[in-house]
């Protein structure tokens, strides 16, 4: 004589709730799936607990999330909703894990627009990343749902998400950048720029937000943080004159060479190389204004700058020792006007290729 | 026209959208009070409208303050079609009406939509101005007070209890009109809602007149049931104790009072003591065409005497019999009965045993919604039978008594059982149940409540006496089964554990009274061996003593099924337990023989790993006193158990085969050795754990419910017994697995209910079985070590502490608390701080309301009694697939009644429910039809609680209070 379990549900005062378990929901474990990685992880001997007893348990919280899942949706319901008695410490963690993301799935739609046709292809990232789709939708929605939200809202953008979604200032500056990213359609997906991680980029458009874009300099517009500010990449074109004026390109070189000689094992290539480099590095800055250019910035640098830079086997100490000179021998040119312009330049532009510059 | 009722409608927040188009919602709201109905002005185009309305008053007779809710309905304004609804609140208005309970009720309620569930919230501010009544004959009952809880309120002291109260009020079930065939789901919920809620204020306000008539103030262990009688009509039960309590109060009386109410006459202390009522109510549901009367068929089934007749005739004689009973305050007194379980020390004097009646029942319509007297006349003769029964223990009162019904179709059983109790009289006559002003010698003395009560040569039954293992003067019984909790000042060896015996037994389908005969000759089985596996139970843990019995037996279309649980301990006044000798049924085969060796070696072995579980060593004399254990002992310990409440069954025991029990002792034997090893859980249904007093605030109080399909083919007795002890064991293994972060923690207060649904669409040959339901409290209790090795030695301490001066206790108790605050995943303490640094953005975050079972909250004190909390909820849904099926849709619904339960609590100012229980909660579904419904009812006491260390202001309760602060130590 058999018997199924028709209903089975336990509801606690205090929503009870295990992390473990809410990772394998997060992450887009099937129940059976959850019940089976939980049994592998030991659980059962722990607590003598039968595969059934598993199973209800699992099915208990996975209720339990789903029921949360529209709350988690504006974190800020969650504090004073009343259908859950959840602790606040409780909350935060739910709030925070609901919004954590993988870095191998972000990494494929970074700087993708957040767009339908961009979820319909998830399975095919899902695919390729090993991520469930169940994942990738959650983890696409929540960046669409920021998206939308800070849109429309006044004020720094790191502060605005931290704010609106209850997170961690740590991944409300992930959430930055990838809004950040979304919104000027960085391309990251060219197989050069591969070798990058999510944090590389992350780094970046953190620089890029600061000293870039209006919010930059003035602190009270709408979308400040998320266009790079028109005038600026206007004024970039002057820069040109550092490549176009050969005079002022050869005093740049020498005034590096200087101060570069012997301090660096690759002086005979940079020095070669001098004029190219700085080529590369002032072309990208000029061509900022262009918005399809603006979206080739990180192939740009790693195209001009960091592979030629590589095949001549710099380390990050040449790299580093190079840029701070070439930034600073700007200022030592008499003809050269636009020394703020080109600090607020490279001082972005030096930082994010120190970050880039890794294998 | 005494009473002005005013309401504020202040805001809303997280309202549904209404409007497709502009996703956002025009809502208004209706504050509807009796007959009277205002509207505030539509608040366009916002989820979170505010409306700040003017005071809506209501001058009403404070009669319909009881009675009636205050309704608020939230609805979206819509120009050219009918305005559609959001969702209602009710709120109970009874806690405004005491002085001493709640002075406005005030915060944000779920809009709750019987389709929809919640949606959104509304703010809320309601008060109640009372003006003085001048009439004599009134008809109201403000001012008396309500309590759930089934001991002495702690913050109220009783001056004298006046016994028990019932009454019973009668109306059709809504859902069973005629113009429910042309209403709405929703219509038709929502009117059984609200009629319930009003039934239920007028049970609450008669009650409350009785009580006024009997001198009396206040109500304990008030119990209130709804029978859904199907198609025959809906009932509504409940019972307490009535008595005046003598002063009261809260935080500081106490100890003033301790000195000087004595010599205060009744009038002045008013506070003290309380009577219980009992409430039935009966619902006759339309739907029956056939008016006749039907045939009672009453079986008495414990006595074993019948009675049948038809409820004309006995309705008549019953109703004068039950006026005389409410009337006379003196005969009640002479023969009280508690729906308390919990009691001053002294208070008990001796304890005879369970008694316990049931009667199976036809169900008719009610005729006459004002006449009552058949339900009535029932339960009469159902407390007739408990009297006489405790008259046979040689007791004169009953406590820890208790009613319940189950039906199916038109058959009904009503159970009542209770303690058979010899009380101090003192408590009867004088205004005075104070600790330190009764009786000494009795109070102190920790064996005295174990003594018989009754004549030595002249026994109801046959029992082994031996003299008291502690005092050693007078003579107890070889094992005591109760419904009440441990008397605090009983002394036990080791520690206690949840014991139950589960049964099922086929019966054929059948009609009317061959169905109801069937049933009936059927009971007395059921009950026998229930009894046997208890006492068995018992025995394989080695202990002596079971207490909060409760024997639930729930009628189906093809099988009944019996439910005992209660708590097991060791009394260190009772001898100890004799082994389990097992006997086979034919000693010719060898192989057979070979087998019943080892099944007694398992047992023996089990028997001592469970001494070692338990901790249960008694001292050595104990041996000598006994002699060795004697297997013939065992049999009588059999007659004595069946023999606890009834002669009749005596002759059942040669009856009873041989077979049947060794099948379930084996059942038990492994039964017993799978259930307990999960360490640093514990488990029992009484209030608090026997044996272990270092509890923690860590509190988890939850609501599991599950629901078996059996496939009917070959029903036997034998499978069905099989399963529903699986099944059983299943749900705590599930329970421990759940709450396994709390370890070391006990599930105190473990309630199982079980039902067979009728089973309206039979598919399949499938019939849909049980439907267990378990209401329980957790409490993280922390040995101060925190881990096992220890645990001894620190049990042994604490047990010092405890028999020792309550001042030592603290010092002990309170690192233990702080320990645990550190350990328990829910740490109240930290969850606070936290909240209030961290920024919320919106508003004022949702105050914790904490939710138990149980009288109080470990590790706290209660400051003040807001009210009782009484709530009925209805949920129904057309898309049941979309909610997840039957689980997704009842989680979703207990969450909700829980919300709605804790804004009820936080709106009165409280932060915690106390003797909070699940009354009922009905399931249908109908998976074809994509539908379901269930009824949820739940009730509590409203209350405000500090923590121990914030209230060290107020010294004197700890040196006075020593029942209160050894409670809180989990002694009580």
């Amino acid at each position: 004589m058999r018997m199924s379990v028709e209903l089975d549900v336990f509801v606690g005062n205090t929503t009870i709730m295990d992390e473990e378990v809410y990772q394998f929901w997060l992450d887009g474990y099937t129940v059976n799936d959850a019940v089976k990685v939980r049994m592998e992880g030991g659980v059962l001997e722990e607590c003598e607990a039968s595969a059934e007893v598993l199973h209800s348990d699992t099915m208990d919280q996975y209720r339990t999330f789903q029921m949360c899942e529209r709350l988690l949706h504006s974190p800020a319901k969650l504090a004073n909703q009343l259908l859950f008695q959840i602790p606040p410490h409780r909350q935060a963690m739910l709030i925070e894990r609901y919004y954590a993301f993988d870095g191998v799935f972000v990494r494929e739609v970074l700087g993708k627009k957040l767009s339908k046709g961009t979820k319909k292809d998830l399975d095919d990232v899902s695919a390729k990343t090993g991520v469930t789709l169940k994942s990738c939708r959650r983890q696409f929605d929540n960046f669409k749902r920021v998206f939308k939200v800070v849109e429309e809202l006044k004020g720094p953008l790191v502060e605005n998400i931290r704010q609106h979604f209850l997170l961690s200032d740590q991944l409300a500056r992930n959430y930055a950048a990838i809004v950040f990213f979304a919104n000027n359609r960085f391309e990251t997906g060219k197989k050069k720029l591969h070798y990058l991680t999510f944090q590389d980029f992350a780094f970046c458009a953190g620089q890029l937000i600061s000293y870039w874009t209006v919010g930059a300099v003035d602190n009270m517009v709408e979308d400040m943080d998320v266009d790079l500010e028109k005038q600026f990449l206007q004024d970039l074109k002057e820069l040109k004159i550092l490549i176009t004026d050969k005079d002022l390109l050869d005093q740049h070189k020498s005034l590096v060479c200087t101060a570069l000689r012997g301090k660096t094992k690759v002086f005979n290539e940079m020095e070669t190389n001098f004029k190219n480099l700085s080529r590369g590095l002032v072309n990208i800055a000029v061509k900022l204004t262009n918005t399809k250019d603006v979206r080739d910035f990180f192939i740009d640098l790693v195209e001009k700058f960091i592979e030629p830079c590589r095949s001549d086997k710099w380390t990050a100490g040449d790299m580093r020792l190079f840029l701070t000179h070439y930034t600073n021998s700007a200022h030592i040119l008499d003809t050269f006007k636009h020394q703020v312009l080109w600090d607020r330049y490279m001082g972005v532009i030096k930082s994010c290729i120190l970050k880039m510059y890794h294998d | 026209m005494p009473g002005k009722l005013k309401a504020k409608i202040v805001a809303g927040r997280h309202l549904p959208v209404m409007d497709r188009a502009s996703d956002l919602t025009d809502a208004f709201v209706e504050v509807k009070f009796g007959n009277t109905t205002f509207k505030t002005d539509v608040f366009p185009k916002s989820l979170n409208p505010q409306w700040n309305s003017e005071w809506f008053k209501f001058e009403v007779d404070d009669e319909d303050l009881q009675d009636e809710p205050l309704q608020i309905t939230v609805l979206d304004h819509d120009t050219y079609s009918a305005n559609d609804a959001i969702g209602k609140v009710y709120i109970d208005i009874d806690p405004l009406l005491c002085s001493e309970a709640a002075t406005r009720i005030c915060g944000w309620f779920p809009i709750y939509d019987t389709i929809h569930g919640i949606r959104g919230e509304i703010n809320v501010l309601v008060k109640v101005d009372l003006f003085n009544d001048l009439n004599s004959f009134r008809q109201s009952s403000c001012g008396v007070k309500f309590f759930c809880t089934t001991s002495i309120p702690r913050c109220y002291r009783a001056a004298l209890v006046h016994g028990f109260v019932e009454e019973l009020v009668v109306n059709e079930d809504p859902e069973y009109q005629w113009i429910d065939r042309i209403r709405t789901p929703r219509a038709s919920n929502e009117a059984r809602q609200r009629l319930i809620s009003l039934m239920s204020g007028e049970l609450q306000r008669k009650i409350g007149l009785k009580v006024l008539e009997m001198g009396g103030n206040a109500v304990v262990g008030y119990l209130q049931c709804f029978d859904l009688e199907g198609e025959s009509g809906l009932v509504v039960r409940a019972i307490g104790t009535a008595s005046p309590n003598t002063n009261t109060h809260s935080n500081t009386a106490p100890a003033s009072n301790a000195c000087n109410s004595p010599s205060k006459d009744s009038k002045e202390a008013t506070w003290a003591m309380f009577k219980q009522p009992v409430l039935d109510i009966s619902f006759p549901l339309i739907g029956v065409l056939n008016n006749q009367f039907r045939h009672f068929l009453f079986l008495s089934v414990l006595s074993g005497m019948g009675s049948g007749g038809s409820a004309g005739k006995e309705a008549g004689p019953l109703k004068t019999l039950l006026r005389q009973h409410t009337q006379s305050a003196l005969e009640q007194r002479e023969f009280p009965f508690f729906t308390l379980t919990c009691f001053p020390p002294g208070f008990l004097v001796h304890v005879g045993g369970v008694v316990s009646a049931r009667s199976v029942k036809l169900l008719d319509r009610i005729h006459n919604p004002d006449e009552p007297e058949t339900r009535d006349a029932w339960w009469e003769e159902i407390r007739q039978e408990i009297k006489s029964h405790a008259k046979a223990l040689g007791c004169h009162a009953v406590v820890g008594y208790s009613e319940s019904t189950s039906i199916c179709e038109e058959v009904c059983i009503l159970s009542a059982s209770g303690t058979a109790a010899m009380l101090n009289p003192r408590f009867m006559r004088e205004g005075c149940l104070d600790a330190g002003g009764s009786d000494h010698r009795l109070s102190r003395q920790p064996c005295g409540f174990c003594h018989i009560p009754y004549d030595e040569f002249n026994m109801p039954f046959p029992a082994q006496l031996t003299y008291c293992y502690r005092c050693r003067r007078q003579k107890v019984p070889d094992v005591l089964f109760t419904t009440i909790d441990l008397p605090a000042e009983a002394a036990v060896t080791g520690k206690g554990c949840l014991i139950q015996a589960r049964l099922c037994r086929t019966k054929k389908k059948a009609q009317g009274e061959v169905n109801a005969t069937a049933i009936s000759n059927l009971l007395p089985f059921m009950e026998y061996e229930l009894h046997t596996q208890l006492m068995n139970k018992l025995k394989l843990r080695s202990m002596n003593a079971l207490f909060g019995l409760r024997i639930q037996i729930s009628v189906g279309e093809n099988m009944l099924l019996g439910l005992a649980s209660a708590t097991g301990v060791y009394l260190s006044a009772l001898p100890a337990p004799g082994g389990i000798q097992v006997a086979g049924k034919t000693p010719s085969d060898l192989n057979y023989d070979q087998h019943i060796a080892t099944m007694q070696k398992r047992i023996n072995d089990t028997i001592t790993k469970n001494k070692e579980l338990y901790n249960i060593h008694p001292p050595e004399s104990t041996e000598e006193l006994v002699g060795s254990p004697i297997p013939d002992r065992q049999r009588s310990r059999l007659f004595r158990s069946t023999s606890e409440s009834s002669d009749e069954l005596l002759e059942l025991d040669l009856s009873h085969g041989k077979k049947d029990a060794f099948v379930l002792e084996r059942g038990s034997v492994t039964m017993s050795i799978n259930m307990f090893v999960s360490s640093g859980f514990y488990s029992c249904n009484t209030e608090v754990m026997p044996g272990i007093y270092n509890w923690t605030s860590g509190l988890q109080m939850f609501t599991s419910v599950r629901v078996y399909r059996l496939s009917n083919a070959n029903l036997t007795n034998q499978g069905l017994n099989k399963i529903f002890t699986e099944l059983c064991e299943n749900l705590l293994k599930s329970l421990y697995f759940k709450l396994r972060s709390m370890i070391p923690c006990c599930l105190c207060h473990v309630n199982f209910t079980v039902a067979v649904p009728e089973e309206e669409l039979i598919q399949m040959g499938a019939v849909r079985l049980n439907c267990v339901c378990v209401c329980g409290c957790v409490f993280v209790c922390l040995f101060v070590s925190g881990s096992g090795e220890n645990e001894d030695q620190l049990q042994f301490s604490m047990e010092l502490c405890a028999d020792s001066t309550p001042s030592n206790n603290q010092p002990t108790s309170k690192p233990s608390v702080s320990s645990a605050e550190r350990c328990s995943p829910l740490p109240e303490g930290r969850s606070r701080s936290l909240r209030s640094t961290r920024s919320m953005p919106c508003g004022a975050p949702v105050a914790v309301v904490k939710m138990t079972p149980l009288s109080f909250l470990p590790g706290t004190r209660i400051v003040k009694y807001l009210g009782i909390i009484n709530m009925f909820f209805i949920r129904e849904t057309t898309s049941l697939r979309e909610e997840g099926g039957v689980s997704g849709f009842l989680h979703c619904f207990i969450a909700e009644v829980f919300a709605m339960v804790r804004a009820h609590v936080a709106a009165l100012g409280g932060n915690a429910v106390v003797s909070y229980s699940m009354k009922e909660c009905v399931f249908m579904e109908n998976p074809n039809k994509n539908q379901a419904q269930c009824l949820i009812n739940v009730s509590g006491d409203a209350v405000i609680f500090v923590r121990e260390s914030e209230q060290e202001a107020t010294p004197p309760l700890m040196s006075s209070g020593q029942i209160s602060s050894t409670g809180a130590d989990g002694t009580t």
